[in-house]
Formats: structure tokens, sequence, C-alpha cells
């Protein structure tokens, strides 16, 4: 649909689930695109996918919480494609379930590292690239950090999760703001609960654990959705391209939310 | 782009401004359009434009605060094209500037009637047809309606005009829980200041009062978006063509705001 024709992105957590499915539908929309991750194999067989299907893309192995690494990733980009135009935080974790009063300093921390951190130090590093290339575009700059439902209300169990997620968004508010003269437009999307590897693979351990527990689980998300069902990486993959294009020219600040109904009750 | 091709869209308040803008870019991609308004002969000038740019249109008088007229549309626009699977809820009143203690009830119940009440209306006699096609598409039959920044946050001598477009936001995420069983998704948009002969209209009244108050209206406007300056059509019929396609098929019961940054500080 080339709606993103010639703009480069970077993509983090790009290997696979949303962020895998965010750069193939981007690279079929025309822009070049680099996927960061430290999941190396599964990066492999995305790229794999978006060059079969005549897109252009590489891969940088990039822990988000790293500053450094950062600038390395932003460098690799400028030097395979000239700069970024869209930015895609995405790498994300889903982190611990204790209970409050059993959350060690470290485990929030770490996940707040990952989560919340790794979307101002993406926001710090790219822009000085995308400042000087937002004027080539009709809707200037792109950033998208994928927040969550869990941004937007709150969850028993998910201190930390929550609060990055909500930190996103407000994070993503004021950047906007700041943002907006040097035509960059920031926001945010909330996916409600999404069948990627990551929530596949907490409803396998907990099959594990307990015969019957992960299918119970998925069946009580299911019912908290009034479209009865999850969504598909594709649903989010579709919210990103939007908001990347040049169509969401006048869109900045919001938060764009992709959730099957879970947040209208 | 045939993002919503072969769909059947109605769209209120179509013959100027973002119904009109809308009715376009959705007939690009694809739909039929019904173009219901009061305005016949912008109405005639708005199809003309669609039918030059290779898109199939037509027009039904309607006043939207009337139920009779809403089964009407409808049913001409089944008889015309088969169906419906795209409402448009746009035709709106911006109204006169009044304090609430010396607002009549008369002024109160005329901008409900059509801002609000039109949208129930809208929804009501739409929804019997949307039913019956909304397997058709992955992402079902959408329902889109046009409410406001003053659907999320006050505005003075402003009552009637928030009143009504935080109903219809809230109306929108009542609908979307119900119909979701049905495969219908139900949204809202949120414009900032944009652009439309609807804005200007109250230029002449402005400039009676005191010479040069409708720029200065303009100027202090864009001073309140970020993004630098007002949105256009074409901002909100994008964010409109998203929601009634496929690509949005996870998004309901919620809000995408269009609005230059406006809300976000």
């Amino acid at each position: 649909m080339n709606r993103v024709d010639g703009k480069v992105a970077l993509i983090t957590g790009g290997a696979r689930g949303i962020g895998g499915m965010s750069a193939q539908v981007l690279a079929q929309g025309g822009a070049k695109i680099v996927i960061t991750d430290l999941r190396e194999e599964e990066a492999g067989v995305t790229l794999a996918a978006i060059k079969a299907a005549g897109g252009d893309a590489k891969f940088f192995r990039h822990d988000v919480a790293q500053e450094d690494q950062w600038a390395a990733a932003v460098k690799f980009a400028t030097d395979s494609y000239g700069g970024v135009d869209i930015l895609l935080n995405n790498a994300g974790i889903g982190g611990s379930t204790r209970p409050l009063e059993e959350l060690t300093l470290e485990s929030w921390r770490h996940l707040l590292s990952i989560n919340l951190d790794g979307v101002f130090l993406g926001f710090k590093h790219c822009i000085p690239s995308m400042k000087s290339r937002a004027h080539m575009w009709a809707g200037g700059g792109s950033i998208i950090s994928i927040s969550s439902i869990m941004g937007l209300v709150g969850g028993a169990r998910q201190m930390a999760y929550c609060a990055s997620k909500g930190g996103v968004r407000l994070l993503t508010k004021a950047a906007a703001i700041e943002l907006a003269p040097s035509k960059i437009r920031v926001n945010s999307v909330h996916p409600g609960f999404i069948s990627t590897p990551l929530l596949m693979g907490e409803m396998e351990r907990m099959e594990k654990r307990s015969q019957g527990l992960g299918k119970r689980y998925q069946s009580n998300i299911e019912a908290m959705h009034p479209l009865g069902h999850m969504g598909k990486d594709l649903d989010i993959a579709n919210a990103v391209c939007f908001l990347a294009s040049d169509d969401a020219a006048f869109m900045t600040g919001t938060e764009l939310v992709v959730d099957g109904g879970y947040t209208a009750q | 782009m045939n993002r919503v091709d072969g769909k059947i869209a109605l769209v209120t308040g179509g013959a100027r401004g973002l119904g009109a803008m809308s009715a376009r870019v959705l007939a690009k991609g694809g739909a039929k359009v019904v173009i219901t308004d009061m305005r016949q002969t912008d109405s005639a000038k708005t199809l003309e434009t669609i039918r030059a740019e290779g898109g199939e249109a037509s027009f039904f008088r309607h006043d939207v605060a009337n139920e009779d007229q809403w089964a009407a549309a409808v049913k001409f626009t089944v008889d015309t094209y088969g169906g419906l699977d795209i409402l448009l809820n746009n035709a709106g009143v911006g109204g006169a500037a009044k304090p609430l203690e010396s607002l009549s009830l008369d002024a109160w119940r005329h901008m409900m009637s059509i801002n609000l009440d039109g949208v129930f209306l809208g929804m009501k006699h739409a929804v019997p047809v949307m039913k019956t096609r909304a397997h058709m598409w992955p992402g079902g039959g959408s329902i889109i309606s046009i409410s406001s920044i003053m659907g999320f946050i006050g505005g003075t001598h402003a009552a009637a005009y928030c009143a009504s477009k935080g109903g219809v936001r809230l109306l929108t995420k009542a609908a979307a829980l119900e119909l979701a069983p049905a495969k219908i998704r139900v949204n809202s948009v949120h414009p900032g200041f944009i652009d439309t002969p609807g804005l200007r209209m109250g230029e002449a009244v402005m400039n009676a009062r005191s010479e040069g108050a409708f720029q200065r209206f303009i100027d202090d406007a864009v001073s309140r978006h970020p993004i630098g300056r007002l949105g256009r059509d074409e901002d909100i019929a994008n964010a409109v063509c998203f929601l009634a396609s496929d690509d949005a098929a996870f998004v309901t019961g919620t809000e995408v705001v269009v609005d230059g940054g406006y809300l976000a500080q």
C-alpha cells in the first residue's frame, strides 16, 4: 500500500510478536526496517519473511535498557538506511506477578528499565536523526510506543507492569508537546490481550503447573473482551502503520486503544 | 487503496466539511456512499467531486433529528446499494456561545436533538441492516461518530455542546458493548479545531462585534495545538477510513483523538 513509502523504521523487540508483525506490515508499506532484539534466531525468521515479501530489513542485537546500545542502534540505522523516521518502542516484558508486598525492588527496577527507561532512551537517541528528516514527510517523524490496557486500568499483581505502561502513556504526552515544533508526532498504542508468544508462553507455563489452568486463564481473558476473543499481532501492527503514516498527520500526544472493547466497560 | 472495498457507507452531514471529505476518502477506498444532509447544493457539488474521482455516491435529504427520516435514509441506502456496513454520524451543530444561566431549554434541546439524539437514532436504525452484513467483513460493521475534544474537556459558554459531545463518547461505549456479539464495532473520533466551513460560520458575527475578532480567535485556537496548525478535513477523514476498514478489526468502544496534541497538555 506504500503508506510509509521511503521511510526508515527502527523497531525494538522486532524479532517476533507485535514487533515482528509491525516490521512486516511497515515493510509492506514501503519502509526500510531495522529490527532490534536480543532474540537473534527468531529475528532471522522475521527478516526472511520480510525479504520473501520483497521488503528491505536488517537486524541489530540490542538490549533497550542499555544507553550505549541505543546510541549504537541508531548509528546502525543511519549507516544502513540514512536515518530514522519511525521509532516503534515495542520491546517489553510482562514481569513478576507477585503480590505488592512481596515485589522486590530489584524485580520492579528490572521491569521498569526495559518497559519505561528503554522507551525514554529510544526517544532521546532517535530524536536528533528524526529532527533532521521530519521535513521530508507531510506528517513528520512518528514515535509510537506500545503501552497496554494496563496503562489505562489497573490489575492485581501487575504493579510494575501497570506503572511502566502508565508511565509510557504520559511520557508520550510530554514528548509530544516538546517535539511538536520539530514536526515529530508521539503516540501510544494500548493493546488488549493479544495472542503473542509472550502471552502464549505464559499460558503454557500455567498448563504445565496444573492441567486446565492455562486453558481456563485463556477463556477468562477472552470473556473480558466484548468482541469475544483476544487480538492478533496484525491488529496492533495495523494501528502502528496508521500512526506511522501521513494519514495520522494531525495525531499526536494521544492513545490509540486496540482492545476489543476491554476498557469500554 | 480499496481499504473499504465493496462496503456501503452512510455519511450524515456529508454535504461539506468533515462529512464531505470522509465521503470522498471512503469512496476512494472502494465504498459506495450515501451522503445525507439538508444542504442540497453543497451535496450536489460533493457528489460531482466523488464521481469525478471515479467513486460512487448518492444523496438523500435528511434531518438527523427526525426519526422517520432516519428510517427513510436507511431504506434509501438499502434500496440504492443493497445494505449498510459503515455509519458515519458526522452531522452536528456548534451553536452560539451562551452563558449557562441564560441558555434556554429550547436552545439546549435543539442542540441535543441533532448532536446526540441524531447519533442515537442513527445507531438504532442502522443496526438491524448492519447486523445482516457484519459476517461479510473480517472487521464486521463499523459505526463511527464525530465527537470532539469537547467530549473530553469543558469550555466556557459551551455547556450544551460539551454535554452533547460527551454524550456521544459514552453512548459509543455502551453501543460497543451491546453490539460486539453482533460483530459491529462502535467508536468515536475527537477532532481538535478543524478548518471547515462550520468553524468559519462564526466569522461574520465575531467580526461585527469587534474588528479582527475572528482572526484573534483563530490565532488563539492555533496556539493551543502543539502541532502549530488547525486540523484539515482529511486529517479526520483518514481516521474515519481507518476505523471503517478491517485494519481496525480489534478496535471498538474507544476514542480516536485527532487534535494536534490539544488534549496532551
